[in-house]
């Protein structure tokens, strides 16, 4: 599903976040991205994303490349991805409900079909009750969950997860990490960039380790 | 069709609701744009006004031709009907001298001073109104030739003359009004521009985030057009106000000044094309200047590396 091809991202200032990378990742499988935090595990989120495009090699997503990608084109490959952020990039002036809906309201769905799938999303993250809440007014777990029903509301065949447990104690990453195994397990290829190398050894998913732009 | 067309009713209420929830702020942009639309349409209204005016005495070409002093009013009568035999005469109109004074002591106070006069200083005058068959000047600068070599004559005076000057005044002023109004149009279009700018900074993450789970550029585009288009809109409803308030303070003073001139004329209110002219390119000016900043800067703040 995922191809990197001698992948290196040069950012502008001549900082090297990614050398010349080669990987693969299948479709359906869950995988982690680890290494300290500079290594690069962002970048390569951002590159499949298409935040960011490689300064050399190639990206393939769905055996597209994504260097050649045309910009009016980008917003079409990134509903084929959810992706949760690091600081969640939720929006605080609307409800859990409105920022859930988003990606939907983009794809320009009718209301009916909106709430549905949005209550749909909020249920699996157990935010169901919480759909006419403010987000600033949730935990930091609970923020966390509304960023993963906003990317799976669209049922996405990727997701990327940049940093998911960061803030949150151990009880809550168990549970942000076996929710994103139950999607794993419905045929969701899933990606996840950590550093708690202690939770990601204790889980028997494989990782790719980052070191310094390079996969080790 | 209907998922579309609701897209688009709802950014519409949406944009709007914005504008109102901010009211202090969204009048004092409306305010602008109108004081800059209203100042040209106002110009306009008195210009089309004056150009009403122009026609009303355009029409009433006459030539006034004054006898030699000392003539008799039976050379005068020979005159009069060898011009009314001519073809390109429509009508001649004596005003022998007596009635001239006659009517100069009814109306002037110069009555005294006429009575004190042994005889009368007036000369004899023969008002000609040319037939105007074509807005050729050349026929009747033939006839002013041919008036002004007869011998008869001390001298003739063509009442268009005025009016030609007049005419030529106001097409001057509306070449004037249309730079005045085009150059204000430009600061309406970057007063709206930079309105539109500043409501994409406050809005960045919204947009960031549209941009991140998939939204196109048109999306996150449309609600500043929106915006753009109702802050025109209203802007340009707000001019239409006060052109007719400059209508309302203008009519009884013009009235009165025109019945001195025992005139009928009075301020006409600017016509239903006008004002729906006004509006109209206030709004296209409006969606244009949010068209403008929103492309301009939208490419500029999205630029997402520098914020995820």
């Amino acid at each position: 599903m995922i191809n990197f091809e001698h992948v290196s991202k040069r950012y502008p200032g001549g900082m090297d976040a990614l050398l010349n990378i080669n990987l693969q990742i299948n479709s359906g499988q869950m995988v982690f991205l680890t290494g300290h935090s500079g290594a690069g595990k962002s970048t390569l989120l951002k590159l499949i994303a298409l935040i960011e495009t490689a300064s050399r090699g190639n990206v393939y997503l769905d055996g597209e490349n994504l260097n050649k990608a045309k910009h009016r084109n980008i917003p079409y490959i990134r509903r084929k991805i959810g992706m949760t952020f690091q600081n969640n990039q939720l929006l605080f002036d609307r409800t859990v409900f409105d920022n859930v809906a988003l990606p939907l309201i983009v794809c320009g769905y009718s209301h009916r079909d909106l709430g549905r799938r949005v209550r749909a999303a909020l249920n699996k993250v157990g935010l169901l009750s919480k759909e006419r809440r403010n987000p600033i007014t949730l935990s930091g777990g609970e923020q966390q969950r509304v960023g993963i029903a906003r990317a799976i509301v669209n049922k996405p065949k990727l997701l990327l997860a940049d940093e998911p447990t960061g803030n949150l104690d151990p009880e809550m990453s168990a549970e942000v990490i076996s929710l994103f195994s139950q999607f794993n397990q419905v045929g969701v290829t899933v990606i996840i960039a950590s550093h708690d190398l202690q939770m990601i050894s204790r889980l028997p998913y494989p990782a790719l380790t980052l070191q310094q732009g390079q996969l080790v | 069709m209907r998922p579309w067309l609701n897209h688009h009713v709802r950014i519409g209420q949406q944009s709007l609701g914005r504008i109102t929830a901010n009211p202090i702020a969204a009048w004092m942009t409306i305010t602008v744009i109108a004081i800059a639309l209203a100042l040209p349409a106002s110009l306009y209204l008195l210009a089309d006004n004056l150009l009403k005016l122009g026609d009303y005495w355009d029409g009433d070409t006459s030539i006034s031709l004054y006898m030699k002093p000392g003539s008799n009013s039976t050379a005068t009568q020979t005159l009069a009907k060898q011009l009314e035999h001519r073809a390109d005469i429509l009508s001649v109109n004596i005003i022998s001298s007596a009635q001239a004074l006659e009517e100069l002591q009814q109306q002037s106070s110069l009555s005294a001073a006429l009575d004190i006069l042994d005889e009368n200083p007036l000369p004899d005058v023969i008002v000609v109104k040319p037939q105007i068959t074509s807005d050729d000047p050349l026929v009747l600068n033939k006839l002013l030739n041919w008036l002004n070599s007869l011998p008869e004559l001390d001298m003739t005076q063509l009442d268009r003359d005025w009016v030609e000057r007049f005419n030529a005044i106001l097409n001057l002023s509306r070449t004037g009004i249309f730079l005045f109004a085009a150059l204000l149009g430009l600061g309406v279009l970057l007063v709206i521009g930079n309105t539109i700018r500043l409501e994409i900074q406050n809005r960045k993450d919204e947009i960031e985030i549209t941009w991140l789970v998939g939204g196109t550029t048109g999306f996150i585009r449309r609600p500043f057009l929106y915006s753009g288009f109702w802050y025109g809109l209203l802007g340009g409803l707000l001019a239409w106000i006060l052109v007719g308030l400059v209508w309302l303070l203008l009519k009884t003073p013009v009235r009165d000044l025109s019945s001195t001139y025992q005139s009928t004329f009075s301020l006409s209110p600017l016509s239903v094309s006008a004002s729906l002219s006004i509006i109209t390119v206030s709004a296209i000016l409006g969606l244009a200047g949010a068209w403008l900043a929103a492309s301009y800067h939208l490419y500029r703040n999205t630029d997402l590396n520098q914020y995820y």
